[in-house]
């Protein structure tokens, strides 16, 4: 066992000596399961709202992109270990975020969150409700007295509703949408809340030049009107 | 795929299923069976590999090694394996680096740990940012192997451990009046004949092992069960392929695969426990050799 540790140590010391003199290339994650936000098309590639903006950004920054999936629930950790340099994924800026990476600028403004069910009059303030683990609507259903059940992806979420294992569930407005398009059984039922500060990429907190480019990205898409364009042809949010 | 599918959307009945089972995704998705099963192929015999010897660490008469080889066993087994692959592999990747890092930026000054990031030099990082993303899937397949090695190496090491002490004292001491030396007891006698006791405890690991798969998405290694939910779940229309929650579809394929598995590997365990048996001073080796007398 120890010789065999010592060898993958050797190997792993050795193995990418080859690739070290390439320019660095920026890794962005994302969870490739939240439509039209970000999904995986059918070629297997990621695409939507996120890759479209993604891909722009990295254009104006002069910057060489890469897209990888991650799960949603590992998504900061792999963030700050290293494992890939953004996170483009949907997430909404909160303080308790913010203290352990760092967001850019906002690239979709806050929004309302919408409840969806299958029929109206669905006890919002005391039924059982989904959310997806560890997101800001979670958070939300967890203070509001409902009883919160939390999947570890966005679809499920939806699948709980369906099969009446959850009164109703809450999630961004355009993923709702998106939803109750693919499922005519579904509708929105009560009053959106607001929540979060806005949907910015997540950048390590020790990488201020990385953050500096795609916050000027961003600022220069917002400028010209080609983020209020991005925004208008995926329908994921209000407009700047 | 094939040439009538250049668009979907006007396709119906057969064409429709043809086209959509081949498109890109799927076909990444059949490639998964590939990327299970290579890695069984490959974790099995590292694990028992491992548990062999932590099993003969913890038999060890020397102090530092039995503690070694106890430790490894006690502790991996109590720490719950979600932990193991949302933490573990984490820290065996930093711990990588940090090596990595010392060897190859010795100039380096910046502190690695800034609050909570962790921060290498370009150099160190592994695999390198600008490698090509197999390299990088190649990489995190390599991460999953070992930390299923380390897991169910434990556990097998335990198990063997236990096969050890159940051959026969009478064997051992047989082979010490024949004139062995112990580490000729040790490979003749003991090892031979400890993998009839050990190999109901190692079908039950295999058997767990056959199931553990999904947790490789953990590590962003993209496993059948991944794909089972991705493809299976409700697409609108900004897929071109859209259709309902078909997920119990992709589930039942899923359940046929797998039982298949198991009951192919149950069939092989068990012709191979009757191997074992042959001639062993054991029940079932009795009643084989009967079946032979009579």
């Amino acid at each position: 066992m120890k010789s065999m540790l010592l060898g993958t140590v050797a190997l792993a010391l050795t193995a990418s000596v080859a690739f070290a003199d390439g320019h660095s290339t920026v890794r962005m994650g994302t969870e490739g399961a939240y439509p039209p936000w970000n999904f995986i098309n059918d070629n297997g590639e990621v695409d939507g709202f996120e890759r479209a903006l993604g891909d722009e950004l990295c254009a104006r920054a002069e910057l060489t992109c890469e897209w990888v999936t991650n799960e949603w629930d590992s998504i900061i950790p792999n963030l700050v270990s290293g494992n890939y340099d953004a996170i483009i994924a949907g997430m909404s800026i909160t303080a308790e975020r913010d203290e352990v990476i760092d967001f850019t600028q906002a690239y979709t403004p806050p929004d309302p969150s919408t409840y969806a069910a299958m029929s109206d009059g669905v006890d919002l303030s005391g039924g059982v409700i989904a959310a997806q683990t560890g997101t800001i609507q979670a958070g939300y259903i967890a203070e509001s007295g409902a009883t919160l059940v939390e999947f570890a992806t966005p679809d499920e979420t939806i699948a709980a509703v369906v099969n009446g294992e959850a009164d109703a569930v809450l999630a961004d407005d355009s993923f709702i949408r998106t939803a109750i398009e693919a499922n005519g059984d579904l509708m929105v039922v009560g009053d959106p809340v607001s929540l979060g500060g806005g949907v910015g990429m997540g950048i390590r907190e020790s990488d201020g030049d990385l953050k500096a480019k795609f916050d000027a990205a961003i600022q220069s898409m917002k400028d010209d009107g080609s983020l209020n364009e991005l925004i208008a042809t995926w329908e994921v949010s209000s407009q700047w | 795929m094939f040439s009538f599918c250049s668009d979907p959307s006007v396709l119906d009945g057969w064409r429709w299923f043809a086209c959509y089972l081949t498109n890109g995704k799927h076909l990444t998705a059949y490639l998964s069976f590939g990327t299970v099963m290579a890695l069984l192929a490959i974790t099995a015999p590292t694990a028992l590999l491992f548990g062999f010897g932590g099993a003969v660490a913890a038999r060890s008469s020397f102090g530092p090694l039995r503690w070694f080889g106890k430790g490894y066993t006690s502790i991996v087994r109590g720490v719950p394996d979600i932990v193991f692959f949302l933490f573990f592999v984490i820290a065996l990747d930093q711990g990588f680096e940090w090596l990595r890092h010392q060897a190859l930026c010795p100039d380096w000054t910046d502190p690695i740990r800034q609050g909570n990031d962790f921060i290498v030099c370009p150099e160190a990082k592994l695999p390198q940012s600008s490698a090509p993303q197999w390299v990088h899937e190649l990489y995190g397949f390599f991460l999953a192997v070992l930390t299923f090695a380390i897991v169910f190496g434990a556990f097998a090491s335990n198990v063997l451990f236990g096969a050890m002490a159940a051959v026969p004292q009478a064997q051992l001491e047989t082979a010490a009046a024949y004139g062995m030396t112990p580490r000729q007891t040790f490979r003749r006698i003991l090892v031979p004949q400890m993998w009839v006791y050990a190999l109901p405890g190692l079908s039950n690991l295999w058997m767990i092992l056959v199931k553990a798969t999904p947790l490789l998405f953990l590590l962003g290694v993209e496993d059948i069960v991944y794909w089972a939910r991705e493809l299976g779940g409700t697409k609108g229309s900004v897929f071109a392929y859209p259709h309902p929650d078909w997920r119990i579809w992709y589930f039942t394929a899923l359940l046929v695969f797998y039982l298949g598995l198991t009951s192919v590997s149950e069939r092989v365990l068990a012709r191979l426990q009757r191997r074992l048996s042959h001639g062993q001073a054991t029940a079932a080796g009795e009643s084989q050799r009967r079946e032979v007398v009579a």
